[in-house]
C-alpha cells in the first residue's frame, strides 16, 4: 500500500516500497520458504535460492518477463535487502545460488552513512578471525592498506575496537554468527562496493538537503562514541527556505483557489476525444509508431535526408500537416511563406506581417524592445500606417495605452485578435485555395526521392502515388 | 506584555481560520474537478488500435563524460546535442558521428541543467554554482569557450533546469530556491520571476505553442504549476503526486503535460479538464521516475527511472508499451529529437545513448 508507505516518512519512498516487498517475501505463508541447507560437513542456515526470489517477484509483482524480475531483484539486492552468501557482488541470478535476507538493522532506511573508522574496524576484525569465509578479497586488502595509512595515528584505537568486536562476536551462537557475519559483510558491500559496481548509496544532490530526520546523528555501526561520530551529518540539514504558511501566503492561496473555482472546465469525454484525435492525426509522422517514407536518417544511416527536408521543396506529407492547424502552417517556414503568398493575393498580408513582427518583438533583447514596439506601431497601427491592420476599437485603445510604456507584451491583445481573424477567415480559404491545393496535388503525383548512394551515382526513384 | 500577547493570539486564530477556509476551498475544487469526469481517458481509448510491438534499439553510445551525465538537450538541427555532467563538463556532440565538437569545463560540479539555443549557436548551462551561463559556440575548435562565457541567471540556490524561449535572447530557469525566472541574455536582467512553489523547483517546460506565453514547472512540493510569462502569475496548479516531481513536459498540442515523480509514477494532466487524467504505474516499477518526454504524436511517453530503465507508456491506453534496458545506473534525462526520429537518454553511468525504432 503505497500511501501507507509514504506516511511512514523516511529518506526514500522506493526504500519503503522495497521494505514492504522484502517483508512479504519472508512471510511464512505468503513468502518464499527460508531453510537451512545441508552441504558437505556444514549447514547453511536461513537461505533461499535465486530462482525462488525470481519466481516470487514474477508472481507477486505481476512481472511477465523473468529478465525484468532479475533486473528489479538485482536492484533490491544492490540496495542491500538480500544478498548472495558467497559473493560480494550484489545481483540476483535466476538459478540455485543461495541468498540470505538482510537484517532490518542494516536497512538503508536507518540512514546509514558509515565512517571509514567503522570500515577500518570491520576489515581489521576480519583479519583477526581465522576463517576462510572471512578472508579479505583483493580489493578489501587494498582498502585496508589505504586505511592503515590514512589512520596511522589512531590505528591502535581501531585495532582495540576490532578486538573488542571479535570478543563480542565469539560469545554468539555459531549459526547466529554465520548469519550475522554475512549480513554485516553485505552491509559493507553496499557502503563500500566492489570496484566497478554501482554505489547505490550515491545521492542526488538536489535531494540531500531535505532529509526527513534532521536531528539524526551520524551513528557508528560498532557503537563508537568518539569525537567526530557525534556530529550532525552535514547532509542532514533542515531545509531553510521552505516557506511556512504565513497569513499573507494563506490569503494568496484563498484568492488563487477562488479564481480556480471559477474556471471553466471541459468534461473528460470531450477532452479524451480531443487528445485521441490530435495524437491519431500525428501518428503517421511519429517515427516510433509508424515506419516512415522517406526512412529515418538514423536507421538508414543517411544524414542527407535531413538536408532534403531543409530544402525549399516540401513533401506532400509535410504539406498535409499545414492543413492540421494554422499553428502548424506557421511553424513551417515554407508553410508560412505560402500562406503569406496567398494573403498577398487577397490583399490582407499585413495581418500575417503584423503577427510575425510581434513574434519578433518578443524575441528581442530587452534593450531593443521599446524602439521596435514603436516601429510596429508606425508600420501597422498609426494613422496613415503603410500596412494598416484592422483592430476593434477596444483592442486599439488597450494597445495604444500599452505603448505609453512599450514592452514585449504590448501587442498581446492585438496579436491575439489578428490571429483569431486569420484562423477563422483567411486560413480556411487558404486551405481551399488554388495556391495550396495545386501544390498539394503536384506533390502527390510525383514523389521524388534523391539519394546519393555509396556508388556516387544519383539514383532517382519515382513513385506514383495516386 | 499582556496586550502583545492578546494580539499574538488574535493573529494565530486568524491564520488558523484562514487555513480552514483554504482547506475547504481545496476540497470544493476537487469536487468541481470530479464532477466533469464522466469517463476515464483509457476507457475512451479502448476503441483505438493497440500498438504493434515496439522495437527500439540503441545504436549510439556517447562516451566521454567522466562522471554522471545529469542533463542533455537536442539542437534544432536534429543531430547535435549538448550534455552536462557532475564533473563540471559540458560537451556538444554530433550524435550522428559521435564527434565531440565542443567542450567546456565549468568551475563547479553538478551541472544539472543545459540547453541548446534555437539558433544552434550557443548553449546555456548551470547547476550548483546557482547560475545559468550562456556560451556562444565558436566555429574555431581551438577557441576557449570559457573565455566567452556570459553569466545570465543568478539564483540563491542551485539551478535545476534551464531553457531558451523562442530565441537566443531569453532564458527561463528553475531553481532549488523555489522560484523560476525569465532572463534577458544580453543584459542579464531579470525580466520576470515566478513565486509560488513552497520547495525546490526541479523542472520546467515551455508550452509548445507559437502563440502562447506559458510554461509548466514541478518541484519538491509535489505541485505542478502553470505560469503566465507576462504577468508572473500562477494560473493553474495540480497536486496529485505523493512525492517530489522531478520532471514536467508538455504533450505536443500544449493542452496537457506529463510529470515524473519519486513516487514511482508518471502522470498526465489535461489543462482543459483541469485534472490528472492518467497515472502510469506498475507493481514492478518501484523506483522513482526522473524524466519524461513524449514521442512526436504524443502517443508514447518515454520515462527514465532510478532503476536504470526507460519505460515506454502508451499515453492514451495507460499501459506499458515497452521497457528499455541498457543503462548501468540511473537514467537522468530522456529527450526525443526535434523531428521525433530518435531518443537520447543520459545516465549516471557516464554515458548518453541514442535509440530509435527498428522496423524489419
Amino acid at each position: 500500500n503505497k500511501k501507507a508507505s509514504v506516511q511512514r516518512g523516511g529518506v526514500n519512498i522506493a526504500n519503503k516500497t522495497i521494505e514492504d516487498i522484502v517483508t512479504r517475501i519472508q512471510d511464512e505463508t505468503e513468502g518464499v520458504p527460508i531453510r537451512t541447507v545441508k552441504s558437505f560437513m556444514t549447514k547453511i542456515p536461513s537461505v533461499v535460492t535465486g530462482t525462488d526470489i525470481v519466481q516470487w517477484l514474477m508472481k507477486n509483482l505481476f512481472i511477465e518477463d523473468p529478465a525484468e524480475a532479475m533486473h528489479i531483484g538485482s536492484l533490491i539486492a544492490a540496495q542491500g535487502y538480500f544478498f548472495p552468501i558467497s559473493d560480494h557482488v550484489l545481483s540476483l541470478k535466476d538459478d540455485g545460488t543461495f541468498y540470505r535476507f538482510q537484517a532490518p538493522y542494516f536497512w538503508p532506511s536507518n540512514c546509514w552513512e558509515p565512517e571509514n573508522t567503522d570500515y577500518a574496524i570491520y576489515l581489521c576484525k576480519r583479519t583477526m578471525q581465522n576463517k576462510t569465509r572471512l578472508e579479505l578479497a583483493d580489493y578489501e586488502a587494498e582498502n585496508l592498506a589505504r586505511l592503515q595509512r590514512a589512520f596511522a595515528r589512531k590505528w591502535e584505537f581501531i585495532y582495540m575496537q576490532a578486538e573488542a568486536q571479535v570478543k563480542i562476536d565469539r560469545k554468539k551462537d555459531k549459526t547466529e554468527r554465520k548469519i550475522l557475519d554475512s549480513q554485516e559483510r553485505a552491509f559493507w558491500d553496499v557502503h563500500r562496493p566492489v570496484p566497478g559496481c554501482v554505489n547505490t548509496t550515491e545521492m542526488d544532490i538536489r535531494k540531500c538537503r531535505r532529509m526527513k530526520y534532521p536531528h539524526r546523528v551520524k551513528k557508528s555501526v560498532y557503537g563508537l562514541v568518539e569525537e567526530g561520530t557525534q556530529s550532525r551529518s552535514p547532509i542532514h540539514t533542515p531545509s531553510h527556505h521552505c516557506r511556512k504558511g504565513t497569513k499573507e501566503d494563506v490569503e494568496k492561496e484563498i484568492l488563487f483557489l477562488n479564481t480556480q473555482l471559477d474556471r471553466h472546465r471541459m468534461k473528460m469525454s470531450k477532452v479524451a476525444e480531443s487528445l485521441i484525435s490530435y495524437t491519431e492525426q500525428y501518428m503517421d509522422y511519429d517515427q516510433f509508431v509508424t515506419a516512415q517514407e522517406p526512412s529515418n536518417p538514423w536507421t538508414s544511416d543517411d544524414p542527407s535526408l535531413w538536408d532534403l527536408e531543409a530544402s525549399k521543396e516540401p513533401s506532400q506529407q509535410r504539406m498535409k500537416k499545414w492543413g492540421f492547424s494554422l499553428e502548424e502552417a506557421l511553424k513551417d517556414p515554407s508553410g508560412q511563406e505560402l500562406f503569406l503568398k496567398f494573403l498577398e493575393s487577397e490583399f490582407s498580408s499585413e495581418n500575417l506581417r503584423f503577427w510575425l513582427a510581434v513574434q519578433d518583438l518578443k524575441r528581442m533583447p530587452q534593450q531593443d524592445v521599446a524602439q521596435r514596439a514603436q516601429d510596429i506601431w508606425a508600420e501597422f497601427l498609426a494613422e496613415g500606417a503603410p500596412s494598416s491592420i484592422n483592430l476593434d476599437s477596444h483592442s486599439y485603445e488597450r494597445t495604444s495605452q500599452n505603448l505609453k510604456d512599450p514592452g514585449r507584451y504590448s501587442y498581446e491583445d492585438a496579436q491575439d485578435h489578428i490571429y483569431k481573424l486569420m484562423k477563422s477567415d483567411s486560413y480556411t480559404r487558404f486551405l481551399r485555395s488554388n495556391v495550396y491545393q495545386d501544390l498539394l496535388m503536384a506533390r502527390k503525383k510525383v514523389s521524388v526521392c534523391l539519394s546519393s548512394s555509396s556508388h556516387r551515382s544519383i539514383s532517382v526513384y519515382i513513385s506514383c502515388i495516386n | 506584555t499582556h496586550q502583545m500577547a492578546c494580539q499574538g493570539l488574535q493573529g494565530g486564530e486568524t491564520v488558523a481560520s484562514l487555513k480552514r477556509e483554504s482547506e475547504s476551498l481545496r476540497k470544493k475544487l476537487e469536487e468541481e474537478r470530479k464532477k466533469l469526469s464522466d469517463i476515464e481517458l483509457n476507457q475512451v481509448a479502448e476503441k483505438i488500435e493497440v500498438l504493434g510491438p515496439l522495437s527500439i534499439k540503441t545504436r549510439r553510445v556517447l562516451k566521454g563524460h567522466g562522471n554522471k551525465v545529469l542533463c542533455m538537450d537536442w539542437c534544432k538541427d536534429k543531430r547535435r546535442l549538448v550534455s552536462s555532467s557532475q564533473d563540471g563538463k559540458v560537451i556538444v556532440w554530433d550524435a550522428f558521428t559521435l564527434n565531440k565538437e565542443h567542450g567546456v569545463a565549468l568551475p563547479c560540479t553538478w551541472v544539472m541543467a543545459c540547453a541548446y539555443a534555437p539558433s544552434g549557436c550557443a548553449v546555456a548551462c548551470g547547476g550548483l554554482d546557482n547560475k545559468c551561463s550562456v556560451f556562444p559556440l565558436s566555429l574555431d575548435k581551438n577557441e576557449n569557450l570559457s573565455a566567452k562565457k556570459k553569466s545570465v541567471a543568478m539564483h540563491t540556490n542551485y539551478v535545476s533546469g534551464c531553457t531558451f524561449t523562442s530565441s537566443d535572447m531569453q532564458i527561463l530557469t528553475s531553481s532549488g530556491d523555489g522560484t523560476c525566472a525569465l532572463w534577458d541574455v544580453e543584459s542579464g536582467q531579470l525580466l520576470q520571476s515566478f513565486h509560488g512553489h513552497t520547495a525546490d523547483v526541479l523542472s520546467l517546460d515551455l508550452a509548445p505553442s507559437e502563440t502562447g506565453n506559458t510554461f509548466v514547472s514541478g518541484g519538491c512540493d509535489k505541485k505542478a504549476n502553470i505560469w503566465d510569462m507576462r504577468s508572473g502569475q500562477n494560473i493553474q496548479s495540480f497536486e496529485s503526486h505523493e512525492s517530489d516531481i522531478n520532471c514536467v513536459k508538455y504533450y505536443p498540442s500544449g493542452d496537457a503535460f506529463a510529470s515524473a515523480s519519486d513516487d514511482a509514477t508518471c502522470r498526465f494532466y489535461d489543462l482543459r479538464a483541469d485534472r490528472e487524467v492518467a497515472v502510469y504505474q506498475k507493481d514492478s516499477v518501484i523506483f522513482g521516475a526522473s524524466t519524461v518526454d513524449f514521442s512526436l504524436s504524443g502517443r508514447l511517453l518515454f520515462a527514465g527511472y532510478n532503476d536504470y530503465t526507460i519505460n515506454v507508456w502508451d499515453v492514451l491506453k495507460g499501459t506499458r508499451a515497452s521497457i528499455l534496458f541498457g543503462h548501468e545506473n540511473r537514467v537522468s534525462r530522456v529527450r526525443v529529437s526535434p523531428d521525433g526520429t530518435a531518443l537520447c537518454s543520459a545516465s549516471w553511468d557516464n554515458t548518453l545513448r541514442v535509440s530509435w525504432a527498428a522496423y524489419l
